[in-house]
């Protein structure tokens, strides 16, 4: 790791520096102690309006405008040199914060990636084939006569999702499907006997799948390096630091209800319609309905139950009550039970699961007889309409409502049907199910007090 | 860990009138008394294949090469679901023969196959959650569900866990599609398609490459053959977006899907005969002028001398004429919505939970089910029409035969004088030979391969 002093030393080397660094290894640089933290909460600032910006639904050409102005703000420094410091030493210092938990170090993961994504789709083409050298990717081009025998097969994949038809001077790569994940699933290559044809615009997607892998990796290693060494060394110095910044730019995860937060059976019917968030509001109607949920709203519904303060044993009871109707108590004691029970973790791995936030509400699809997901995502436009309405959404709310939906701003579109229902503005968005649930709590108990 | 079995969490859904207009299908279910522990016991006992299931999870690990693993097949995760909805999990031998023995003792309703772990699993709590030394899968075939339930929406002779030789062809589609994409598309070549007992099919990729796909690799296959989004809440649960398909997409629509929806679904589930059925059609017209003038075409009366023809094909024959024709062709989407359609009502539903993490358990070939009473037999993907799910031989009937032909020493003759010989026959020559044969090829080059590198290592 780095070697830390008071005062600020960087490395002299005007020399062509590389703009996007590959954090392949910590550098020897020395760092002020001042800065370790400031760069770190730069950095952090980008990774979460990343987030954020995944989470309202952004399409890949505004998050690269996105990102292209986060790192101009945030992250700029006079000398180039100086900028590509400040980048590697924020990198590595919050590997630091982010390696010490599963979930800690999957979200810096996906925010990492998603920068160097976007970082790289900026740079120019021959940047990009330089940096594809770096990484070391041993992918041969398509040779002319192979490349006339699939060209009409490679049109077509072009054709099919809006880019231009390839020429005799497009570049195409012949990778194993296996290191293009993203564009296999998303239909975006040709594929032949296990090999996609990979254009050299999609390159970002190879070079950004090694990426991935290989922080992902690098972190594991971090965090090992943290348990046995670092953290105990540093305990006066470098830790508290460390462990300040992970807690304070993440949001809660609403894993662990307050003490005061407590609910029991029979208040739920009246939560629910009085502050349930649209989609566990659908949920919780589907289950009374047809006594049944799969697995998927089991899930969405359980956990957020669970961060509401629905203790365990009143989530077996609630549970119990609505399947035993449907397929009786004895099949729901050994179906189901179990995996409530595992929700709140007293079977097997004991994770305690955390409730779903909105990017995961809205990123989980539901197929046939599914009710989870976001229903401003999947409803029709009539459903909605008539769901909003039940809520007690006037029509002129209803209009701003689906015109956000129709732009695929999901969490707004939910944000302003809290502020409909609760008839009051909610000026941080909406992020997670059980935000929606503990503001709306907030307001109809502050508007329960007596005033003078 | 894994929360769903594909199988055992199905619910079984309410059974609508059905509509007397065809004559009545055979059935799949029989009498459940053709099912209990002693017919099991003597299934074990005599047909099971217990050698080639145990050839077939040692993928050529079988000691008699130097390269082999001898852990290999140690480690390995059957479990069991016993008789009174007891479940065992992480259950694991070192031999044919604990396996075999395993089998005929514990005479389990349902064995299911899990994947192969970093170490044996009955010694998995002494590793940890992470870090070095973890307890985690390390291969595992590539596997798909499909269940014919997904299907429920579309198909109007049965509903719930019945299927008949109207709604079973979807099935047929679904191994077709999804076989030649994984052989032509992936380069997969030991696939084995299985019945899974009641109302779907089972798919085991088991390559070498496809056994060792991770996670992120297998999801990312799932969703390449998915095409199908949305539930009741949604309109149109097919979007295919752009000008053109995708070449899988082409091929699996000209090859199959389309033939299928014109020669036999149109007709076999009157897609278009009554007024609710062609409604649900014409939500998923873009064009609310356009599907108004089909409703006014359908809602006249037949004319008497027109009916030649069958009135799902005629009507299919309207709708296709109306949103493929010239003077429409400015509506976004309209000409699209024929492939819709016929998406909507053929293309392959998998279950995408079963495909994309490598603990998942999947119902092992050759187990009978208990509600049929069926085994789970192999399908020859070349020749998947012909298979007919209401004739797959039932546990009672193979012990009938089995009493009938006397008492032999020789196992392999017992299990000829059985309608089950055939599917032991096939699953050996079409895909445990092979498949084995390939192993040990590997198997080989890998073991040459490192003695090639260790001598090239020594230096002085």
């Amino acid at each position: 790791m780095q070697s830390l002093r008071t005062r600020r030393v960087y490395q002299q080397d005007d020399a062509a520096v590389p703009t996007l660094p590959l954090y392949r290894s910590a550098p020897p640089l020395e760092v002020r102690l001042e800065d370790f933290e400031a760069f770190a909460v730069d950095r952090l600032r980008v990774l979460k309006a990343i987030s954020d910006g995944l989470s309202r639904g952004k399409k890949p050409d505004e998050m690269k405008k996105l990102v292209t102005e986060l790192w101009r703000t945030h992250m700029r420094l006079p000398k180039p040199s100086e900028a590509v410091n400040k980048d590697v030493i924020s990198h590595f210092v919050l590997r630091l914060v982010y390696c010490r938990t599963e979930d800690l170090r999957k979200w810096f993961l996906s925010m990492e990636t998603t920068l160097f994504r976007y970082r790289f789709k900026n740079e120019s083409p021959e940047a990009q084939r330089a940096l594809m050298a770096d990484f070391n990717l041993p992918y041969k081009a398509v040779n002319t006569a192979e490349f006339e025998s699939v060209k009409d097969k490679l049109s077509q994949v072009a054709r099919s999702f809006g880019q231009p038809l390839p020429t005799a001077d497009t570049i195409f790569y012949k990778v194993p499907f296996e290191d293009v994940p993203e564009l296999v699933a998303s239909r975006r290559v040709y594929i032949h006997q296990g090999n996609a044809y990979v254009a050299m615009n999609q390159v970002v997607s190879l070079v950004v799948t090694q990426f991935r892998s290989f922080l992902s990796k690098a972190l594991i290693l971090t965090n090992r390096k943290w348990t046995s060494s670092i953290k105990e060394q540093e305990k006066d110095r470098l830790t508290p630091i460390v462990e300040v910044l992970s807690t304070s730019y993440l949001g809660p995860d609403y894993s662990q209800p307050r003490e005061s937060a407590e609910i029991s059976l029979k208040d739920i019917d009246n939560l629910a319609r009085s502050s349930f968030p649209l989609c566990m509001r659908h949920l919780y109607e589907k289950l009374k309905e047809d006594h049944h949920l799969k697995h998927g709203g089991r899930m969405q519904l359980g956990l957020f139950l669970k961060g509401v303060g629905l203790k365990l044993d009143d989530a077996l009871a609630f549970w119990r009550a609505e399947f035993s109707q449907k397929v009786g108590a004895e099949r729901f004691e050994k179906e189901y039970a179990y995996n409530i029970r595992h929700n709140y973790g007293r079977e097997g791995k004991r994770v305690d699961y955390t409730p779903f936030s909105c990017q995961k509400v809205i990123s989980s699809t539901p197929g046939v007889g599914d009710h989870h997901g976001c229903p401003f995502r999947h409803f029709s436009e009539e459903n909605l309409r008539a769901a909003l309405g039940r809520m007690g959404v006037g029509n002129r709310g209803m209009d701003d409502i689906i015109d956000k939906v129709q732009n695929r701003h999901y969490q707004v579109a939910c944000t302003l049907t809290f502020e409909a229902v609760h008839g009051s503005t909610c000026d941080a968005g909406i992020n997670h199910p059980n935000q929606y649930f503990i503001d709306s709590q907030k307001i109809l108990q502050s508007k329960n007090q007596p005033t003078m | 860990m894994n929360r769903e079995e594909a199988d055992n969490c199905r619910e079984d859904m309410e059974i609508d009138g059905n509509e007397p207009e065809m004559p009545a299908q055979r059935h799949v279910d029989i009498m459940p008394d053709g099912f209990n522990a002693n017919y099991l016991k003597a299934y074990y006992g005599k047909v099971f294949p217990h050698p080639d299931i145990f050839k077939w999870m040692c993928y050529g690990h079988d000691g008699k090469h130097p390269g082999c693993d001898p852990t290999y097949f140690s480690r390995r995760e059957f479990s069991f679901t016993l008789d009174n909805d007891i479940y065992l999990r992480f259950q694991s031998y070192t031999s044919a023969y604990e396996l075999e023995s395993s089998i005929k003792e514990k005479c389990p309703f349902k064995i299911d196959i899990g994947p192969v772990y970093s170490v044996n699993p009955a010694k998995r709590h002494a590793y940890a959650q992470t870090g070095d030394n973890v307890f985690t899968p390390v291969e595992r075939e590539l596997i798909f569900d499909v269940d014919i339930t997904d299907y429920d929406d579309v198909r109007f002779c049965c509903s719930g866990a019945d299927i008949c030789l109207d709604c079973w062809p979807l099935m047929t589609v679904a191994i077709k599609v999804i076989d030649t994409a994984l052989r032509d598309d992936f380069g997969f070549n030991h696939i084995l398609w299985v019945y899974s007992g009641r109302r779907g099919v089972h798919c085991w990729v088991c390559d070498g490459k496809a056994r060792r796909l991770s996670n992120e690799q297998r999801a990312a296959i799932a969703d390449y053959f998915r095409v199908y989004k949305g539930n009741e809440n949604s309109n149109k649960k097919v979007s295919l977006v752009g000008p053109v398909l995708h070449p899988f997409l082409a091929r699996s629509y000209t090859d199959v899907l389309r033939d299928f929806f014109e020669g036999k679904v149109l007709l076999s589930q009157n897609i278009l005969s009554t007024e609710e059925k062609y409604e649900k059609i014409l939500e998923m017209i873009p064009d609310e002028s356009v599907a108004a003038e089909l409703r006014g075409k359908w809602q006249e009366k037949r004319k008497a001398n027109g009916l030649k023809d069958d009135i799902n094909v005629v009507r299919w024959e309207q709708l296709k004429s109306l949103l493929y024709s010239g003077k429409l062709k400015h509506i976004q989407g309209l000409r699209r919505c024929v492939e819709e359609i016929i998406f909507s009502f053929t293309y392959p539903r998998l279950d995408m939970e079963v495909s994309k993490h490598m603990n998942h358990l999947l119902k092992a070939p050759f187990c009978v089910h208990p509600k049929t009473g069926r085994v789970c037999v192999p399908i020859d993907p070349n020749d998947c029409e012909k298979f007919d799910p209401t004739t797959v031989p039932t546990l009672s009937q193979l012990l009938q035969e089995l009493n009938m032909s006397g008492s032999r020493a020789d196992i392999d003759d017992e299990l000829d004088r059985t309608s089950l010989g055939r599917a032991v026959r096939y699953f050996r020559s079409s895909f445990l030979q092979p498949l084995l044969k390939s192993c040990k090829d590997e198997l080989e080059s890998a073991y040459n391969s490192r003695l090639q590198q260790s001598k090239n290592s020594l230096s002085w």
